[in-house]
């Protein structure tokens, strides 16, 4: 026997369930008068948040190709200057006017996402070598039982994309596309695939 | 908010053993919505080790408040008084101030209010089911509610959810990000839930299964029960000798 290491454990995961948008976006689900606005909800941008302005739309699919209209999606990015408005920030202040976190309720009839955001900038991995320009997702719904973690990358940044040391890693090449939101104009479309040929890579983060 | 600067260490790696996997064909939905794939591990970076964080100024005073938040005035919903409340904790057991903890539930009856929302049970007028509050600096969070219902739901023909409150955490980093469930000690109907039964540990369910706590009950009004969350902890500081991006 030795000393116990004393540590807890992570409290498990369950399932958002059908009604998540009831505890985190109320007004989304036609219940008014209790919160002033969704937290997370509308543009993440203001006329002073620095940055090229983008939006990002897409839908969570299922195995069967049809697209979940009771998911919740969140996003989480840094500024144009790669830094994250975070306590956990250590190499700079980033821009006050971009908080950077985002939550999305799928639309009730089409289950499209859409959030109003800028471009961020890159920022280094562990080693020092930087990191392309990605927008961390995290989707939670009835039949997810755990959060799903995923990163979308951008498709006018290939240069960018090659030098990742994430993307770099990925063993299966056909599957980083997965992981590259298309841009079109100031648009960009990522959707999501929870199953199938086009399975979305998903990170143990 | 809090003394302690802030952390910047990565987290501990999350042990998957804890929780569901993707694939539990017993709770139905999970077929076509599971990964079939393995996840590719991704060690924190700063786009895994940040995280929003949310202060108590984004509260209105009875967020915490379901007996009030909804009702009308001079009214209130139907049911069980009570209290919940508890730490949220960090896997080295240090309480994580200033998180933020959103909960959602059914009314007495077991019914949801949704437009979605099928089951016959009625709704009531002044229960809205849901609220948040932030921790306090040792991780301490508490609401007042009505306990809510156990209710039938479309899987197997006779699958029952035990009485439950959904909860939606913040820590400081967004691979933090949790979203569960407490469950109420004695309900018989937790060990034959489908979506319970998702967990593969058994001690992990126990652990999201908050006991009545007849100590922080309030006298002639509510009584309590206590139920920790517990968050990834974090690496020592001490062992970082790699400067992140420098
Ligand atoms: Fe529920």
């Amino acid at each position: 026997m030795a000393q116990p290491l004393g540590y807890l454990k992570e409290s498990a995961s369950q399932t958002a369930g059908p009604y998540v948008h009831i505890g985190c976006t109320p007004n989304f689900t036609g219940i008014h008068g209790v919160y002033d606005k969704d937290l997370g909800s509308g543009s993440l941008v203001n006329d002073q948040t620095r940055g090229e302005r983008i939006t990002i739309r897409g839908q969570v699919i299922d195995g069967a190709g049809t697209p979940l209209k009771d998911a919740l999606v969140e996003i989480w990015q840094a500024d144009a200057d790669g830094l994250y408005n975070s306590p956990s920030e250590t190499r700079g202040k980033a821009d006050p006017n971009f908080f950077g976190w985002a939550r999305c309720p799928g639309d009730m009839d089409t289950g499209e996402f859409v959030f109003e955001t800028i471009k961020p900038g890159r920022l280094p991995f562990r080693d020092g070598r930087l990191m392309a320009p990605h927008v961390t997702f995290w989707i939670v719904a009835r039949g997810i039982n755990l959060g799903l973690n995923t990163r979308m990358y951008f498709s006018d940044e290939e240069q960018a994309n090659a030098e990742d040391p994430i993307l770099a890693r990925i063993e299966h090449r056909v599957r980083v596309p997965t992981l590259i939101g298309k841009r079109e104009g100031n648009e960009v479309r990522f959707d999501i695939h929870l199953q199938g040929d086009k399975e979305t890579i998903f990170f143990d983060i | 908010m809090r003394n302690a600067p802030p952390e910047t260490t990565p987290f501990f790696a999350r042990d998957r053993d804890m929780h569901p996997p993707a694939y539990t064909p017993w709770y139905k939905t999970t077929v076509l919505r599971s990964p079939q794939r393995a996840l590719i591990s991704l060690e924190g970076t700063k786009s895994e080790i940040t995280g929003p964080v949310f202060g108590h100024n984004i509260l209105n005073e009875s967020d915490n408040d379901l007996i009030v938040n909804y009702a009308k005035p001079g009214e209130g919903p139907i049911g069980q008084r009570i209290l919940v409340h508890g730490r949220v904790l960090d896997e080295r057991g240090i309480g994580v101030a200033g998180a933020l903890v959103e909960f959602w539930q059914a009314n007495a009856g077991g019914r949801y209010r949704h437009k979605k929302e099928t089951y016959l049970a009625p709704l009531d007028p002044n229960f809205g089911g849901f609220g948040r509050t932030v921790t306090d600096e040792d991780g301490y969070y508490w609401f007042k509610t009505i306990k809510p219902g156990p209710y039938p739901w479309p899987n197997g023909v006779n699958d029952w959810r035990p009485a439950h409150i959904h909860f939606s955490v913040f820590g400081h980093g967004f691979a933090q990000r949790l979203v569960t469930q407490m469950y109420f000690e004695g309900d018989p109907l937790i060990w034959i839930c489908p979506i319970v039964k998702t967990i593969p540990d058994e001690e992990a369910i126990k652990r999201l299964i908050a006991p009545l706590d007849m100590n922080n009950t309030i006298p002639h009004d509510m009584r309590a029960y206590k139920f920790d969350i517990v968050l990834r902890g974090r690496r020592s500081t001490l062992f970082e000798n790699r400067k992140e991006g420098n």
